[in-house]
């Protein structure tokens, strides 16, 4: 159904537009574009100077085997946020499609996270598994030190940044077992299908365009919107072992002062972005045209 | 196929009663049919028996065998839903199969089967498509094949034909009974259809608030129904009920109403007066709704076309009268 509601005179139309328009411009359109602008020149240390330096920025950073391995730290690190947001979303939300008492507390509690600002779901993480002072981390031996090992930071900020996107996954997947019809997976039962042979063959086939969505939508949240939650956790460290290619972005250009070379990764990111987007928005619309 | 036995089965939900203590018993073979209104625990008691629900006391006898408790994922019965409840994600073929293939048969037995019932349902060419690009008719005899594939000991049927169109219901309802006959498929068939119930049934049940009004075959039922309810919901149009007051009934018993069928009131001109006041033609028949001068309705169903006129002298045969007690319902 289209609806569509007719203005008189121009003004009071376009007065409703600016306030979008204004911030769309000065928050996206002028950003991105001073990326662009600054990822093909070179500017000295003060930033008085600055050259035009064409594609040499992109040159040395597709030739960086830093930058390769941030991009293979990143795909691994979308992955896992991914795989084990939804995995929990769906398990959640598994639990609550059934009657169980005080249903509805239980998915308020569970939408919780997704309301708390990415710093400080990272302090709360930092509570908690801090090796001296964390009400789990003290328990966890002297081996336990994610400010030293690797492999442990990249664990934490994996469970920090899933924890924050369970509720979103957990939410869409509600919706999406409250859209299967009873009768379906009763005439399964009566079939001879119960526990996760029913699930196996019946929910999960059902489930599959809103896992799609999901996947999209977890991929672009891990790469994108969690440096607030590294930056808080581990500053990108120990020795880059969470340095992701937002964290990068930030690192390089404000820290390392390597404006030229910051807005190339930036422009390069800007690329997926789009890329992932246009994925999503032509699956959104295969699924509303079926 | 297997005998059914319902012993004092109640459901209740909360302090809401569904199901007063149902006794009952099927037998090999036969199609009974639940019949009533909305709302009086017809559904329910199908679900009882699938196992969808849980009673609140009795038990359920499902050839010789106790199933009360049993999973409903191995009581072996079928059932067929109004909405039918095709899986969207398969094939025709592959909706018939799933229960073939979770209980472990063979890839080639599996097809040889569904090949087998397609063609009995004239589905032979529809094997590769999914229920999305099926009509409702289509769709229905897909959920019966998906019960029937099975070989089940009990088959359910919930409303299946309320989905369709009037005229693809005539000709699924025999087809749907020509198949349970010829297969001796022991059935119990809930609608809220009085003709479905009529034309399909072996034995009726009619339900009113969770007990059952009558159980007997379509005729008896037609011909001597237990209650006011049950005369007045089987048959159409329903049957009149008359307070004794009119002249013309004599040695009625002062306790009793009357109910007399709009086929068998008579035209007689020693008979009451009765002033029409709609005339319905059907073409085979016709019927006259009309006002006696005691100011209760009559409802007459007259072969041939409109009668022309606007008043008629109506009698009722005694042999023709059903008699009910104006307390408690019950026949006299």
């Amino acid at each position: 159904m289209e609806r569509r509601t007719l203005f008189p005179g121009k003004l009071l139309p376009i007065a409703l537009m600016v306030p979008q328009l204004l911030l769309t411009f000065i928050f996206f359109l002028w950003p991105a574009g001073r990326a662009i602008e600054e990822s093909v020149t070179a500017a000295n240390a003060f930033g008085t100077n600055t050259l035009f330096v064409g594609f040499d920025n992109f040159t040395a950073l597709f030739t960086d085997s830093q930058y390769w391995s941030s991009v293979g730290r990143t795909l691994f690190f979308c992955a896992a946020v991914s795989l084990v947001a939804m995995s929990f979303g769906l398990l959640f939300a598994n639990f609550t499609d059934r009657n169980l008492r005080g249903k509805n507390w239980y998915r308020t509690f569970l939408i919780w996270p997704y309301a708390v600002a990415p710093a400080l779901s990272a302090v709360v993480w930092v509570f908690m598994a801090d090796p001296q002072i964390g009400l789990i981390g003290r328990y966890l031996g002297p081996n336990w030190n994610y400010g030293l090992n690797g492999n442990q930071a990249m664990g934490l900020v994996i469970a920090a940044s899933a924890w924050k996107q369970v509720s979103y996954n957990f939410i869409f997947y509600v919706a999406a077992l409250q859209s299967i019809p009873r009768s379906l997976t009763e005439a399964a039962t009566l079939d001879g299908a119960r526990g996760f042979t029913r699930f196996r063959t019946m929910i999960w086939p059902l489930l599959w365009p809103t896992t799609m969505f999901l996947l999209v939508v977890n991929l672009v949240y891990a790469a994108f919107d969690t440096f607030g939650t590294i930056y808080a956790l581990t500053g990108g460290g120990p020795a880059g072992a969470t340095e992701t290619l937002v964290v990068k972005v930030y690192e390089d250009g404000y820290i390392g002062n390597d404006i030229g070379g910051s807005a190339a990764q930036s422009v390069a990111l800007m690329v997926l972005v789009v890329a992932l987007v246009s994925l999503q928005f032509k699956f959104l619309n295969r699924r509303t045209a079926a | 196929m297997a005998t059914l036995e319902l012993h004092s089965l109640t459901k209740n939900f909360g302090a809401t009663s569904i199901l007063k203590s149902l006794d009952l018993t099927l037998a090999s073979g036969e199609m009974l049919v639940i019949v009533g209104a909305s709302g009086c625990g017809k559904s329910t008691l199908l679900r009882l028996v699938a196992g969808l629900e849980t009673p609140s006391s009795g038990r359920i006898i499902l050839e010789g065998e106790d199933i009360t408790n049993r999973d409903p994922s191995k009581r072996d019965i079928a059932m067929v839903f109004q909405n039918y409840a095709l899986y969207p994600h398969m094939t025709v073929a592959q909706n018939m199969g799933y229960a073939l293939k979770l209980r472990g048969e063979m890839k080639e037995e599996i097809a040889r089967k569904v090949a087998e019932t397609a063609k009995l349902l004239g589905l032979g060419e529809l094997l590769s498509r999914r229920p999305g690009q099926l009509s409702g008719g289509q769709r229905q005899r897909v959920a019966m094949g998906r019960a029937i594939i099975r070989e089940p000991k009990l088959f359910l049927f919930d409303e299946p034909l309320s989905n369709l169109d009037a005229k693809l219901r005539v000709t699924m309802r025999a087809e749907i009974r020509r198949l349970q006959q010829r297969l001796a498929i022991t059935s119990l068939y809930v609608t809220h259809d009085q003709v479905e119930a009529m034309t399909m049934a072996d034995r009726l049940i009619v339900m009113e608030a969770g007990r059952a009004s009558q159980i007997a075959t379509p005729m008896e039922i037609f011909e001597k129904p237990a209650n006011l309810f049950v005369a007045q919901f089987i048959g159409s149009p329903a049957m009149n009920i008359l307070q004794p007051a009119e002249a013309a009934f004599a040695n009625i018993p002062p306790n009793a109403v009357i109910g007399i069928r709009p086929e068998h009131v008579i035209l007689d001109n020693n008979g009451l007066q009765l002033l029409i006041d709609l005339v319905e033609p059907l073409g085979a028949e016709t019927l006259i709704y009309g006002t006696l001068a005691s100011g209760q309705r009559l409802t007459l169903r007259r072969p041939g076309g409109p009668p022309g006129v606007t008043t008629l002298q109506v009698a009722f045969p005694q042999e023709a009268l059903h008699l009910f007690d104006s307390v408690t319902g019950e026949r006299l």
